[in-house]
Formats: structure tokens, sequence, C-alpha cells
């Protein structure tokens, strides 16, 4: 019942001295400010990169090949061609719970058609390729099991690709040139757009992995396979079933190195969104010191304004006013301080992320996450920085603070 | 009950301790004042009035002895319990005015009624400061802001903030020393009528012809009283108003 009689008296004391209040909440202002519109960038950044990782299709799992190690150094995997057809074959026929898997060869190419030709990436690929990485048709058909068996020269073209080289034109039923070998366009791709390191990745040619190898590449083993597990529950199984199979393959005794890597979507995608976390934890903690330095501010001003009032909290004390009465008026106008400014802060968060999002390109996301613990964090540097001032001011002996000059 | 004292002072002793001299304000007074009294206390600076002062407005405590307000012992309440007793009991008038600036007469009279316990409505708070207002003549001056007042309607308000919770007693420090001699007689005027009203009254003061407006003197010297006794011819305000606006009249006139 006070507490609104309070409040008034609070809201009466900043009013009085505008310029030092606005001052004062300046700290706060651009420390929430700068948290939020921090926080946006590394949060619009994670959801960038968690978007991109959910194009890889769901459920997948990367089989890449060998990790072989030169003298102790290990070359990274995908070096080794360690992945064999039968390989793939065993995978296929003996890991339960796959809905789906394909190898994957890629080669750079010439591709023509006409008068026009275009460097593009090759990706020799199984049936099941474009269903794992969910990449739907735009038009025509995926190649078929009879097509991968007798390596026929078939292809699905990225929209890209086929916009450079038929234009507006239907590409299905046409031929293109791979190496000076033609291929029948059977599918075209619906596109997908920018991949994770910016680059296009309509601009691709699928054909089947066999024909690919007897005609471009000229390889007999694979760099990675991509297979898809049934349901989310299913990935740490099949991952674990392909682990073991594959080391029983390829006799790799007990407690020695796998020659390979079994990476689930869930797993990249963890990687690629923790790099982001500690690039939005970073961000916001400089721009956190500067909430602090806001806290202090106020601080700073809650005990000039003690010292400044202290005949008022005499007059106060004398006329009943107990320490308590007092601890709230000062502690509920540093909080109307801190929160204030808070709420200015936010609204500049906001528009600074979007300002930055417009100019400069970057997609930030303000978190309905972040504005309450910006707020939370505003109304508790208000009650901790405003705490002791409002308790010196409440523990003022109240002859003293009436004879105060 | 009107035999009971509204003040009571036994054997009451202040010392303070400021580093390591002990300063004794006040050596074992005692102190009956009965409801309805007007009381001048009077000393030099040092003779410890405003010590008694302090205590009996409930600010400060007794080092040693008892003292009783309206029956209640006051050397035994807590600092949250003094205010409440000082909220509802004591009214303070201060030589300085103390009123809050920048803010309405009207809410500085109503600041008393913010940090009452038994809280009324704001509408019945601004009634009462109203009221209280109006019974020291300033009613038309309720949204006046202390600066927008001359120093005796600065006064005045602060008398109407002291009556505002009906206390007991008024205390009253020095209540004209910042006034001119005029105006020091309308100030005592209106403690006179509140006195006739039946409100007790306690003033500290160091100007005897301040003090002969009251009933009974005070006298205090290094802490302890030194006389005691009812003013004999006491002045009457609204007469000695009278008397002096003739003189000022006079003085005019004079060249």
């Amino acid at each position: 019942m006070i507490l609104l009689a309070t409040l008034r008296i609070a809201g009466r004391a900043l009013r009085r001295n505008k310029l030092r209040t606005l001052l004062t909440m300046l700290g706060i202002i651009i420390g929430v400010g700068a948290v939020i519109a921090m926080v946006s960038i590394g949060n619009g950044a994670k959801a960038q990169v968690e978007a991109q990782i959910a194009q890889l299709g769901q459920n997948v799992i990367l089989i890449l090949s060998g990790n072989v190690s030169r003298g102790g150094f290990h070359m990274g995997f995908g070096n080794a061609g360690t992945l064999t057809h039968e390989d793939y074959e065993a995978i296929r026929r003996e890991v339960s719970g796959l809905t789906g898997i394909s190898p994957e060869v890629r080669t750079m190419a010439q591709v023509a058609a006409g008068n026009e030709n275009n460097n593009t990436q090759i990706m020799g690929v199984g049936t099941d390729y474009i269903n794992i990485r969910s990449w739907p048709l735009a038009d025509g058909v995926n190649f078929s099991e009879q097509d991968v068996r007798t390596a026929n020269k078939v292809a699905i073209l990225g929209k890209t690709t086929a916009t450079t080289l038929f234009g507006e034109d239907d590409p299905v039923g046409k031929v293109v040139r791979i190496k000076s070998a033609p291929f029948i366009v059977v599918g075209l791709l619906a596109s997908k757009g920018m991949s994770m390191m910016g680059m296009d990745q309509d601009d691709v040619v699928f054909v089947p992995y066999t024909s690919a190898m007897k005609r471009l590449t000229g390889g007999t083993v694979f760099r990675s396979f991509n297979a898809q597990a049934a349901s989310p529950e299913l990935v740490p199984d099949v991952q674990n079933q392909i682990t073991e199979l594959l080391r029983q393959r390829h006799r790799i005794g007990e407690g020695k190195d796998d020659d390979f890597l079994v990476r689930t979507q869930q797993e990249i995608s963890e990687m690629a969104t923790s790099t982001s976390r500690v690039m939005t934890v970073l961000l916001g903690s400089v721009a956190g010191v500067s909430l602090i330095v806001g806290g202090i501010g106020i601080m700073n001003i809650m005990l000039v304004s003690v010292t400044e009032r202290t005949r008022e909290i005499g007059v106060r004390l004398a006329v009943g006013a107990r320490s308590r009465d007092i601890l709230l008026q000062f502690l509920i106008e540093a909080v109307t301080l801190s929160l204030a400014g808070g709420i200015i802060g936010i609204g500049l968060g906001i528009l600074s992320s979007r300002l930055l999002s417009i100019q400069m390109g970057w997609k930030t996301l303000v978190s309905v996450e972040s504005i309450v613990i910006a707020f939370a964090f505003s109304a508790a540097i208000g009650v901790f920085f405003g705490f002791y001032p409002a308790r010196k001011a409440a523990l003022l002996d109240p002859i003293d603070a009436l004879r105060y000059e | 009950m009107d035999t009971q004292p509204v003040i009571k002072l036994e054997n009451f002793s202040k010392t303070y301790v400021t580093g390591e001299v002990e300063v004794h304000a006040v050596r074992g007074v005692s102190l009956a004042i009965m409801p309805g009294e007007f009381v001048a206390i009077m000393g030099a600076s040092g003779s410890g009035k405003s010590t008694m002062m302090n205590t009996i407005g409930c600010l400060d405590r007794p080092t040693s002895g008892r003292y009783l307000l309206d029956g209640v012992d006051v050397g035994e309440l807590d600092r949250d319990e003094l205010a409440e007793l000082r909220n509802h009991k004591i009214g303070f008038v201060f030589q300085g005015f103390n009123l809050l600036s920048r803010t309405s007469a009207l809410e500085n009279v109503e600041l008393p009624l913010l940090y009452s316990r038994n809280r009324v409505g704001s509408r019945h708070q601004r009634e009462r400061a109203l009221k209280s207002l109006e019974l020291v003549g300033l009613g038309t001056r309720a949204e006046h802001h202390p600066n927008q007042l001359s120093g005796g309607q600065q006064q005045r308000v602060a008398i109407a903030r002291a009556l505002v919770n009906g206390p007991k007693v008024l205390v009253a420090d020095e209540p004209t020393g910042n006034l001119d001699s005029l105006t020091s007689v309308e100030i005592m005027g209106i403690f006179q009528e509140l006195n006739r009203q039946g409100m007790t009254v306690v003033m500290v003061t160091h100007e005897l012809d301040i003090a002969r407006y009251t009933q009974r003197n005070v006298v205090m010297r290094d802490g302890r009283i030194v006389s005691d006794q009812r003013v004999p011819n006491r002045l009457e305000a609204a007469a000695e108003l009278e008397k002096i606006k003739r003189e000022q009249q006079a003085v005019q006139l004079a060249p």
C-alpha cells in the first residue's frame, strides 16, 4: 500500500533532475543495448548454422574414410580412400535401421551443352542420395538401380548448372557432355541455396557413382558415404553398428584407431553451434561488463543523492518513517533508474540489431529470452547497486540527519 | 485521565561519547508536563535543552532514567517503534521549517500520513491535510511550493504537518528562530490558539520574550533544571500583534 506512494516519490525525485537521471541511466542503456545486440548477432549466426546443417537432411550419418597418419601426423578424415565398394554393400546389407545409404564421389569437371560450358562440381552418388539429403526433384526422375549397376550415362542437374547451360529451357531429356562423355539429363533438382561456406549448392551435377568412377575419376575407393537412419532414436544404434562392422571388415584390433569416422548430424551440428555459442558468450560478456559499469554509475549517483537529501531523510524519519520506508524509497529509486534504462536499452538493442542486419547483412536474432534476461538483470543491478546507498540512508540517525547542512 | 502527565521524565540523563570524552548533556532531570500545558524549555547553548527536546520528541532515548510519553516507556522501544511513536503522538516544528522543497504545501502536510500505520485512502489523506492547513490559515495556499511562501507561511505549513496526525504533544525547536518579530508573534498566536483547544505544546527557545507567551518556563543550565515556574504575566499574541501593528503604523507616519 505504501508502495504506490513510494513509487510516486521516487518518480518525482528522478524527474527533478532530468539530465542527471538520463546520464545515470546511460550506462545501463548502453550495457543492455549492447548485450541485446551482441547476443542477437551470436544467435543469428547460430540459427544460420543450424539451418544449414538441417539442409543436410534428417537423421543423417556421415561415414568418412581414413584418418591416415604419416609419421605420426594425422592427415585428417577423408584423405585416405579406405572405404570400398564392398564396405558399402556390407553396410547396406547388414546394418538394420537404415532407410538409405549412398556413396559420394566428388570431382570438378567441365560440363558442356551446346555452346555453353561450365566448370562444375560432379557428384557420383547412389539412388538414395537425394532422399537422404531431402533434396527434391523439380522435374524429371531420379536415376535407377539399373543405371547405377550398369554405370549408365545419366545425370541430374542442379538449378544453377541447368540455368547456365540451358537458360530457361527444360533440360530434361537433353544431353550434357561431362569431360566429353555425353550424359542424358533425367532430372532437375530443386534449388537449395548457399551452403555453410557460402558456396552455391545448386551448381552441381549428380551422376551414378559407378559412372563417375568409371568415366570421370577412375578411382576405386570412396571418400565418404551418406547414410540415413529411420528415426532420430535409431541414429546412435546405427552409428554403432556401422562402426563395428567397419572395424571388423578393416581388421582393426582392440585399442587401435579407426581408419574411418562415423559422424552423426547431431554431432556435426553440435560442433558447429558450439563455435557460435562461444562467440555469443564472448560478445555477451564483453557487453555485460558495461552493464556492471552502468550499475556502478547508479550506485555513485545514489550515494550523492543520499548525501544531498540527508535533511529530507531526517524530516521523513522525524515524522515517523521507519528505516525500511527510507530503504524502500531509495531502493525503488535505484531500481526505477536501472529498469527505465533497461527498457530503453532493450529498444536500442533491438534497433541496433536491425540496423546491423540491414547495413552489414548479418543475420541477427533478438530472442525473447535475451530481452527477459536483460530486463531481469537490469532490475537486479538496481537492487544490488542501489542497496548500499539505500541502506546508508535508512541507517541515518534522525538527529544527525536533521542537523545536516 | 487528565491527572496523568503526558510527558514524564524521571531522573533522566543523557551522555554522549565523542572519542574518549564523555559529554554529560543532561544530568538527572525529572520533569512532568500535564496535558494541555504550554511549556518553554529555555537555556543557553550547551545547557542540554536540545537534548531534552530530542528525547521528548522520541528522536533519542535516555542513557539512564526513564521517559514516559503518554504512559509508554520510550527507553524500551526500538528504532521502528520510536518512529511509530513520533508518527502518532508527536508533532515536530523545527527552526528551519524543514519542508520538502519542490513539493506542494498539501503534500508536505500529507507526509506523516504516508508513514502512518493505520493508513487512510489518498482522498481522505488530502481532506485531512487540507483541514490541517485551514487550521493554520493556509487553506488557500495548498498548492503552493515552499519557495513561493514566506517564512511565516512555511512555518505554518510545518505546524499543519505537525498537527495532521492528531498528536498528543507538539514539540517545537526554536520555531521563531528564523522569523522576524512580527511573524514570530503570529506563530506564537497559533500555538496559543492550539493550546487553548487543548494541545500540549513543548517549545525550546532561548528568546525570553517568546517564552513569555507560554504558561510555564523551564530554565536549564549545564544539564540541570535551575528554575521551573509559571509565567507571571503571560503575553497574549493577539493583543501583542495589535500593539506591534500600531507601532509600525506610528513609525510609518512619523516622518
